[in-house]
């Protein structure tokens, strides 16, 4: 009797315990819902539970001629469009190297991507802003791209290579055997093995542009170039409490997608991160 | 040399020149390889040393020059496009010292082959052998040149920043700077504000890496060992909201918190605090911000662990629990010796990398406070880490030279931490097997 007293007390602590979590997690979560659906512009006189719920604010960002909320959103897509492809392109033929070819110098340039993966790209972020002022790339679409691409580079490289090293050499040895030339044996026989990781890859750098302010912060001057953080963040830097409902709401119209997505993938991104990251 | 030569070629040793003779030509790119008689390949070697020679030298030469001087006029000089063009022209000539080593090692090969009468294959030959052969030289080359680029070179040009005299007051266009040694060092080791500056990041850099990372795992580990336990229901739903907070994008996260801990309009002040009645500085008071954000950073960060603890505990075989029963082992035996090694061992190189994580989380301390709150006779803010803190003296105290040299140090310290992990690292240890 004693044993199944002791085991519901421990049950409802568990419980209690999750109640606890789930308050903690979704308070300002809520917080920002409702503060994006409060009428006025100002956090000051927001409620947790508003007197009156009003889409003032969404429709502001999507009407509103001052607003540049589409622009943002459109140039953020262009730039995550073509960051995930040319990652995905590069990465992967690297990765493929680096797994499957023996050559002189193998060892070192794996040391030397592994190393590079150690330093915070933001380090160099002046020397980023004068190379890109020198060569022209400079606030274009361009220089952010290639920056992500190859700033991205070495953390994928070592994901996907990880994860091609648990694919068996015979495959693509008895490819080679039948007269099949490199890129053949990659795009034939290794791509189609490796896909979820390359999907993996293609996820993080899809969003990466969503998420990252800092980089455009600096290559990005004009505002009708602004990615979608970077055009958000600029809604608050200035007057904190001012424009934080307008914030709140278009976070929410970013934050809302990407977690979907997150969510119904989250299963497949574990699988491939624990994968790699063992592995590797 | 010659002796060998006749033992072990025979009569047709003497169809050329010998290596060395041939690579001694090759001085000049390309003759020895018409010694070799490869007219071919000569020509191309000698056409692209020309060119490189015409178009380059000029801009290597005075790209070297400006990076010796900086600049002498400070109408027509920018020190800091000299800079940027003299490791340019460092990088480049690098590359070409290495190309006109290979056009030498290529001279002397061919003159070897020739000598022990092997067939030198034609050009077009010579050319699929090479995309055959040195298929990953095309793919890891222009890699590696852009990785340069983006990479190396930043960090190149940070450390040349560092010694430089390069602040707000002798900022370029207007003015010129100079090479000053090591003097932002010595002023970073001597100077009274920098020494308490530097010694306050430093402590509180090692104690948010710590005590941030070590939490957020702690509670990550307790909740997923909760939730695990087979007496607990609607596990798909818990799971779920736990995880939230790592599927919301966290730059937005992290602004929505500095607005909930505002001291004086923040929700959790209004709402929370004032059930206790009392209202806390969360941004104001250094202790306090320091608490508030290792919150944050727990809330941001324990969804990542907790799933991937998850999925290993669901993958512990029942029986070594059941062999356990078996031998009366209890609760906290069976925690100790088949849970914590089976989830310690898949996940530790992931929890290792959160540390290094923390160590450059930019993106928490700079949005939620801006490294603030700020420190009387400190340069940095009371949460500053080394790298907000070198983020806040390069974009919003211009004050380059101090960010690079500090830069420095980080760049010391990650190097350490690389080195370390390097030999944990597996690729290395199955590099053999290959």
């Amino acid at each position: 009797m004693g044993r199944t007293l002791k085991s519901r007390l421990e049950v409802a602590g568990i419980y209690l315990v999750v109640l606890i979590m789930f308050a903690v997690i979704l308070y300002p979560l809520l917080w920002a819902v409702s503060i994006s659906l409060n009428p006025g512009t100002s956090m000051f006189s927001s409620k947790l539970i508003p007197d009156s719920l009003s889409l003032e604010h969404y429709k502001w960002l999507f009407y509103d001629p001052r607003s540049d909320y589409v622009l943002w959103y459109k140039n953020t897509i262009y730039v995550a469009v073509l960051n995930a492809l040319f990652s995905v392109i590069m990465v992967g033929l690297v990765a493929f190297v680096f797994s499957r070819y023996h050559f002189a110098g193998r060892k070192n340039s794996i040391y030397a991507v592994l190393l590079m993966q150690m330093f915070p790209v933001l380090m160099g972020m002046v020397a980023i802003y004068l190379l890109l002022n020198l060569v022209g790339l400079l606030d274009t679409f361009a220089g952010l791209i290639i920056f992500y691409v190859i700033g991205g580079l070495p953390m994928n490289v070592f994901l996907v290579k990880g994860y091609m090293d648990t694919i068996p050499r015979d495959l693509d040895e008895s490819a080679k055997m039948d007269g099949a030339g490199h890129l053949t044996t990659y795009f034939r026989i290794l791509f189609p093995l490796v896909r979820p990781i390359l999907a993996v890859v293609a996820l993080f750098t899809f969003m990466a542009p969503f998420m990252d302010f800092l980089t455009p912060r600096i290559i990005l001057r004009s505002p009708e170039k602004f990615t979608i953080a970077l055009g958000l963040f600029s809604f608050i830097n200035d007057k904190v409490g001012n424009n934080f409902t307008m914030f709140a709401a278009g976070t929410i119209l970013v934050a809302l997608p990407i977690a979907v997505v997150f969510l119904i993938l989250q299963r497949y991104l574990i699988a491939g991160l624990a994968e790699g990251a063992t592995k590797g | 040399m010659q002796i060998q030569q006749a033992a072990t070629g025979g009569p047709q040793t003497l169809a050329g020149p010998k290596p060395r003779t041939a690579a001694l030509l090759s001085v000049i790119p390309g003759f020895g390889q018409y010694a070799n008689r490869r007219y071919i390949k000569g020509t191309i070697f000698l056409l692209l040393a020309a060119a490189v020679g015409i178009a380059l030298s000029a801009p290597i030469v005075n790209g070297i020059y400006g990076l010796i001087t900086l600049g002498s006029n400070p109408e027509t000089d920018d020190s800091r496009t000299l800079l940027v063009e003299g490791i340019i022209a460092v990088l480049l000539l690098a590359l070409f010292t290495s190309a006109y080593a290979l056009n030498l090692r290529d001279a002397y090969r061919d003159a070897a082959k020739r000598q022990e009468g092997l067939r030198i294959p034609s050009v077009r030959q010579a050319f699929h052998d090479s995309w055959e052969h040195g298929f990953p030289y095309f793919v890891i080359v222009p890699t590696f040149m852009l990785l340069t680029m983006i990479v190396i070179f930043p960090l190149l040009f940070m450390i040349c920043l560092a010694f430089t005299n390069y602040n707000l007051y002798n900022s370029p266009p207007a003015h010129l700077l100079d090479w000053v040694a090591f003097d932002n060092f010595a002023a970073l080791f001597t100077e009274g504000v920098w020494t308490k500056s530097l010694l306050a990041v430093l402590t509180w850099t090692v104690v948010w890496t710590l005590v941030a990372t070590s939490l957020q795992i702690a509670l990550a580990f307790f909740l997923a060992l909760l939730v695990n336990d087979a007496r607990v229901r609607f596990k798909k739903l818990i799971r779920t909201v736990f995880i939230l907070p790592w599927a919301v994008p966290s730059f937005m996260t992290v602004l929505v918190f500095a607005a909930m801990f505002n001291d004086t309009f923040g929700s959790v002040n209004r709402d929370v605090m004032s059930i206790f009645g009392t209202s806390v500085p969360w941004l104001t008071d250094p202790t306090w911000a320091r608490i508030a954000i290792i919150f944050v950073q727990i809330w941001l960060g324990f969804p990542y662990v907790f799933t991937l603890v998850t999925g290993v505990l669901q993958s512990i075989s029942k029986d070594w629990y059941e062999a356990a029963d078996v031998d009366g082992g209890s609760r906290w035996d069976k925690m100790r010796f088949i849970t914590l090694p089976h989830v310690l061992y898949a996940t530790a190189p992931l929890l290792i990398m959160q540390f290094s994580y923390n160590f450059n989380n930019f993106n928490i301390i700079y949005l939620f406070n801006k490294g603030g709150p700020p420190v009387p006779g400190q340069s940095s803010g009371a949460t500053d880490i080394l790298i907000s803190w070198v983020y806040t003296l390069t974009f919003d105290q211009n004050n380059y030279k101090m960010a690079a040299a500090i830069s420095i140090i980080m760049g010391l310290v990650v190097a350490l931490f690389a080195f370390f992990q390097f030999r944990r690292t597996r690729s290395f240890r199955e590099e053999g097997m290959y």
